[in-house]
């Protein structure tokens, strides 16, 4: 028998049935989704979300994926954009039982594993921690039973920007993450608090925070960073200028997707 | 609707949707929705790239090549473009207006050098992005060198000082920080068609990703 050339295969559209959906922030609720077939992912992947109306009218919007590989339900974390035509229709008109067409997982580079090693370091900027959460919670997965020698073999800090306390994304599920597990640390600055209790940072991500909380260069960590583009552009330009190597600082730049 | 499979006719229940303005309707290829703002995606750092030391080369399959200086290649004849881009992440920007050299005007050009082209071509860019495209996109009026969006510089976020322009496909294609072409003689996958994407990239066929059509 001869191999035969490989036709790569279209990654096709699938019929998801809403399992829940259930509130984040005053901005942000998270889809889980039930997914015949799904042939599974990398942390960091997203999907493409495809809507058809009665007419046949169709659109198409990408979202990164929230849940880790090892999770069951595959979750999509929505922010609900006022103006947008899609995304207040997966905030507000979905619920459980419902069908939502995709495909995935898409997307082979802004991807991590512990296989890759550590140490990891993530900054996120608003929805941007979606897909960084992904990475968060598969790492948790997967070292689930770890010495405590491997874990210190893939330690991981996150920066997370935020406009407010109340609005900081899986924010007791990051707490819960860093309490069992010494080799996590997870560091939040809020840009627009006007509250009088919050003690920590008050300032967009800048160069003596990523001094302070990124590893040094030296260490060779793993970047990732997804937020807005501006914070985007901040942040991988300031830790290429303090001395990271450009190609291990990847990042995801959040344009519209309403 | 009185179909059991939940939906599965493809009808997403309650999903109204907004549909593009009846003059720009046709303009839109599937799955695309217009933008007025001009997004970002890169998949890293944006590099910085000098003009004193910026150069474009032109390399042939024998190993010669052509190169000019930043210079040189705004003495070329300069081309005013308007065209309307598309986004495999789904945005469309419809009438960007763009400034640059040819593309045909730099194949002549190498040319007159002895550098001759190839059915494929690499773009490779300042910060090691590349991107594969047949030669066939890129010629007879369809791709151009651009320094200038809008009436202005083109910055640095958006591939300034200069990108390759193919706006008939999806805009990753439109390598940015653009350094040199290579033509080739066999198809090579260039950096997002390694991880995932198409190595064509139509919008008006939908080639978002590997196995698409």
């Amino acid at each position: 028998m001869t191999a035969a050339p490989a036709v790569p295969r279209p990654i096709a559209w699938r019929f998801a049935t809403v399992l829940e959906n259930r509130a984040e922030t005053r901005r942000t609720r998270t889809l889980i989704l039930d997914v015949p077939g799904w042939p599974g992912h990398q942390a960091g992947q997203h999907v493409d979300v495809r809507l058809t109306a009665e007419d046949g009218y169709r659109t198409e919007r990408s979202y990164s994926i929230a849940s880790a590989p090892e999770s069951a339900g595959l979750a999509l974390t929505i922010e609900r954009l006022d103006d947008g035509e899609v995304s207040p229709y997966l905030v507000d008109e979905l619920r459980m039982g419902d069908t939502l067409e995709l495909r995935g997982p898409i997307g082979g580079y802004f991807v991590w594993s512990v296989r890759d090693g550590g140490p990891l370091f993530l900054a996120a900027g608003g929805s941007g921690i979606v897909p960084l959460m992904a990475m968060l919670r598969h790492r948790a997965a997967a070292l689930a039973g770890a010495s405590a020698a491997e874990r210190r073999a893939v330690p991981a800090r996150l920066l997370y920007s935020s406009r407010t306390w109340d609005e900081i994304i899986y924010r007791d599920e990051l707490a819960a993450l860093v309490a069992e597990d010494p080799t996590l640390e997870v560091h939040h600055t809020l840009t627009r608090e006007v509250g009088s209790t919050w003690s920590g940072l008050r300032r967009r991500i800048d160069r003596s925070m990523l001094d302070e909380i990124a590893w040094s260069p030296r260490e060779r960590p793993h970047v990732y960073v997804c937020g807005p583009t501006p914070m985007v552009e901040a942040v991988a330009s300031t830790l290429v200028a303090a001395g990271h190597d450009a190609a291990r600082v990847k990042t995801e730049r959040f344009g519209p997707s309403g | 609707m009185t179909s059991t499979d939940g939906g599965a006719s493809g009808v997403s229940r309650g999903f109204k949707g907004r549909r593009p303005a009846a003059g720009t309707a046709h303009r839109l290829p599937p799955g695309q929705y217009e933008t007025r703002d001009f997004p970002v995606l890169s998949a890293g750092p944006t590099p910085e790239v000098r003009l004193e030391r910026w150069s474009l080369r032109l390399s042939d399959p024998s190993g010669r090549s052509a190169r000019w200086s930043w210079e040189e290649m705004r003495a070329m004849p300069r081309e005013q473009i308007t065209k309307d881009i598309h986004c495999v992440t789904k945005w469309s920007r419809f009438d960007t207006r763009w400034e640059g050299v040819a593309i045909d005007t730099l194949v002549a050009r190498a040319a007159e050098q002895g550098v001759h082209t190839a059915p494929y071509v690499l773009a490779t860019s300042y910060g090691g992005y590349t991107t594969n495209l047949p030669l066939a996109d890129l010629v007879d009026g369809k791709a151009w060198i651009a320094d200038t969006v809008d009436g202005r510089p083109l910055a640095p976020e958006h591939g300034g000082p200069a990108r390759l322009l193919v706006p008939h496909l999806y805009f990753w294609k439109s390598a940015k920080w653009i350094t040199e072409l290579r033509f080739m003689d066999r198809d090579e996958a260039g950096f997002w068609e390694v991880n995932g994407y198409h190595m064509r990239g139509d919008p008006w066929r939908e080639q978002r990703y590997t196995g698409d059509e």
